[in-house]
């Protein structure tokens, strides 16, 4: 059973987060181990209620969401190498680190700022590309947003690293 | 037909605290604190082993802290789950004397004997059990305890061991901030977002949560375990040992009498600060007399970075739980250093909300407790918790690296999977060791265990695939199994904890207290494992029914029902070992119609689900 299964919803790249939760917790009323009395339905209902919070974790987050389906529909994406990434996004974050190693604080705040504007342009088509798939089930959109997700990786760990002097 | 005995008798809730434990239970639909003998519903979590042998607990102990500091101890739950090298810096501060001994378990020295800390706190929960006995008027032997939320795997572990040393089947562990949200949440708002700001004797925890409908959904925790109340106390400790030292001319620091009487007198002194502007140290000490004034502006002073070590995690947990200060509706109180006032502008300031103080910060964490309790034994409807796991579970990888396979604030019981292979041709066994943190590196992080896969066949480099499972139960404790992916044979592993007690050692503990004349355990260990009986009785009777049961050979089904029938012919005798070793012998002879019908369970459980 996979995860949109745990649901009863079909499997999309967008979901309503609202009907999502509302299933979560009438799923966990109906399942979880605290409202078993027995100890041996009460083990069966823990593995059965840790497989609906394994669900939920994945289904609402966007990210993991995406990539959950893409594995279900024979994408692999597991350790990217970089034949995955295009030549020139490979050059940018190459620049992009060189930046960071020789920028003072500001210069950091501002490559953050930057980064996430990048992230925030790669969810925007990400999202176009959900919908494409949503409405026709058409593999180029889902090629699109591995793509995307490859891409988005780089990124958020620019940003992280950006992010490192104002958590020290 | 074998008859199953389900046992009604109440379930309690237990805070077992750094400073004081309370009892609780469900009382009609009210949950109430039951006091000991003495009228007080706070025990002090006190343990003192008198020269006459007799053992101690709460306000009787509290005299002996002072007349025999070294067979007296206090705030013991700051040494769970710990081993040594972590509780140097709790050495420098707290009179705990440690047996050389002392390696991935705690000894303490207590006059000539030594104990862990789980057999200490379980004299304090088997004190809180007689309460209630007496109280209810009835046997307890079923309990629901709390924890800090930030507790780890190893600290849950001593836990639930205390309890069971203590003759207690632990229902469950709920962590204190949860608990406390439940106790305010019974006739309080269903809808909204409400922080929890637990500052206890030795920990701190900050729990947001989302109600729902009876539902009440923790969304992130945070917290540390080495801050608390204790630490403000030693503040002022030190500054009153610094003025005898200069006064005086003596280093009274390593007198445990003198120490011990001057630290009730500052927790005096603390207490009235948060009513009065100034307050008194007056402590006598062999016809000397030491007497200081502390202005509130003086004790704040003192104490502010330790409150500020407070809001470090509450930022995190606000960021974890994506809310802004705006968004929480409403902050609660928990824990006697709340009191302080302040902890409590502290807190307004951050939430930019006024915190509830309607029940006793004492006492919310046990009743809380005892609403679980309530809704584990049927008697609460309606109300459903859903916590987290405070820290991240990882493999320690190539390079000394963490790989995370559960992060933090996932809701449990959570899981994950991971498939392991062999590095050299002909190996047979894979060595796994499991971390708890948020750090990069294994070494930084809290090693849990580790664990051998053992006798894989032998096999080129790569070929065999093990799949391990990683479950975080409902207690926010880890169990681990193990399967051979091509031949979905069950994968044996032989899991050594890093800290706390085997099983083992639980057992001899237990076995220990018996030949001290305590047979009232005796009987409630036999009484457990008939529990433990009921259960995979209950299971195989059911399982029967199911196809699963009709898969099995001849033969396999012969054997079941052998295993069945040895089980009964134990499971009215006294014998706890026994009936235990009879579950063993049918749980082996059940393994293949478990599993079969476990699967089926899962998929089966899911699929009838109709929203």
């Amino acid at each position: 059973m996979n995860y949109f299964e745990v649901f009863e919803i079909p499997p999309a790249l967008a979901l309503d987060l609202k009907d999502l939760e509302t299933r979560f917790y009438a799923l966990s009323r109906k399942l979880h181990p605290d409202l078993r009395r027995n100890p041996a339905e009460r083990a069966e209902a823990e593995e059965a209620t840790a497989i609906l919070n394994d669900a939920y974790r994945t289904l609402r987050d966007p990210i993991k969401r995406s990539e959950y389906l893409l594995k279900l529909e024979g994408f692999d994406i597991g350790e990217q190498t970089s034949k995955d990434v295009p030549p020139e996004l490979l050059e940018e974050v190459f620049e992009l680190n060189m930046a960071i190693e020789d920028a003072d604080v500001q210069q950091l705040e501002s490559a953050r700022q930057k980064f996430e504007g990048m992230c925030g342009e790669i969810d925007d088509e990400m999202h176009r590309d959900f919908d494409r798939w949503d409405q026709t089930h058409n593999r180029e959109a889902l090629t699109a947003v591995r793509g995307l997700l490859n891409r988005r990786k780089y990124i958020t760990n620019l940003i992280e690293k950006a992010n490192v002097p104002d958590r020290v | 037909m074998f008859q199953i005995e389900f046992d009604n008798d109440t379930v309690v809730g237990i805070d077992l605290g750094t400073t004081n434990s309370l009892v609780a239970y469900m009382n009609l639909t009210r949950p109430e604190v039951i006091p000991g003998d003495d009228g007080d519903k706070l025990v002090p979590s006190i343990v003192s082993f008198m020269s006459n042998g007799e053992i101690v607990v709460g306000n009787k102990a509290r005299q002996e802290l002072i007349d025999h500091p070294d067979r007296t101890i206090y705030s013991v739950k700051r040494l769970m789950g710990r081993g040594i090298a972590d509780v140097q810096d709790e050495l420098k501060l707290f009179p705990f004397r440690i047996a050389d001994d002392s390696e991935s378990i705690i000894r303490v020295l207590l006059g000539d004997k030594t104990f862990t800390p789980p057999e200490i706190s379980a004299f304090i929960l088997r004190q809180l059990k007689q309460n209630a006995e007496q109280a209810l008027g009835q046997p307890v032997t079923k309990a629901v305890i709390t924890v800090p939320a930030y507790f780890n795997d190893a600290q849950r572990q001593a836990t639930r061991d205390a309890g069971r040393i203590a003759g207690l089947d632990v229902l469950r562990l709920v962590n204190e901030p949860t608990a406390a949200a439940l106790a305010y949440g019974l006739d309080k708002r269903q809808e909204g977002i409400i922080a929890v700001y637990d500052l206890g004797g030795g920990t701190f925890d900050i729990s947001i949560l989302k109600l729902h409908e009876g539902i009440f959904e923790v969304l992130a925790t945070n917290g540390d375990t080495h801050l608390g109340g204790d630490d403000i106390d030693n503040r002022l400790l030190k500054i009153a040992l610094e003025d005898l030292q200069s006064e005086w001319g003596e280093d009274l620091s390593h007198v445990g009498e003198a120490v011990q009487t001057l630290r009730l007198e500052i927790i005096r002194v603390k207490e009235s600060l948060s009513f009065l502007p100034i307050a008194h140290i007056d402590f006598a000490w062999h016809g000397k007399q030491y007497h200081r004034e502390v202005t509130r502006e003086l004790f704040e002073n003192l104490i502010k970075d330790i409150v500020d070590r407070t809001l470090g995690p509450c930022r995190s947990c606000m960021k974890d739980a994506d809310v802004t200060p705006e968004q929480i509706d409403e902050v609660v109180l928990v824990g006697g250093s709340t009191r302080i006032p302040l902890v409590r502008s502290a807190v307004e300031v951050l939430f930019r909300a006024k915190p509830h103080t309607e029940l006793n910060p004492d006492e919310v964490v046990a009743l809380g407790a005892a609403v679980q309790a309530g809704i584990l034994a049927g008697t609460v409807e309606n109300q459903l918790l859903l916590d987290v796991t405070p820290l991240s579970l990882g493999i320690e990888i190539a390079g000394g690296v963490v790989s995370k396979i559960i992060h933090r604030n996932s809701t449990i019981p959570a899981s994950a999977s991971e498939t392991f292979t062999t590095g050299v041709d002909g190996q047979t066994n894979v060595l796994i060791h499991v971390v708890q943190g948020e750090r990069e590196m294994a070494k930084d992080c809290r090693s849990l265990l580790r664990f051998d896969l053992k006798d894989i066949a032998p096999m080129p480099a790569g070929m065999p695939r093990i799949d391990v499972r990683f479950l975080i139960d409902a207690n926010g404790i880890l169990n681990v199994t193990a399967r051979d992916a091509r031949t979905g044979k069950e994968q044996s592993i032989d899991v050594q904890p890093s800290y706390g007690l085997t099983l083992e050692q639980i057992e001899k503990i237990c076995d220990e207290a018996i030949e001290h004349g305590e047979e009232d355990l005796l009987a409630a260990q036999a009484a457990l494992a008939r529990v433990d009986a009921d259960g995979i009785l209950l299971a195989v009777e059911k399982a029967k029914k199911n196809d699963a049961w009709l898969d099995l050979t001849d033969a396999e089904r012969g054997q079941v029902d052998d295993a069945i029938r040895q089980l009964q012919t134990v499971y009215h005798t006294d014998d706890h070992q026994a009936i235990r070793d009879k579950i063993d012998v049918l749980n082996e002879a059940t393994h293949k119609l478990a599993e079969n019908m476990m699967n089926t369970a899962v998929g089966g459980a899911l699929k009838g689900t109709k929203i």
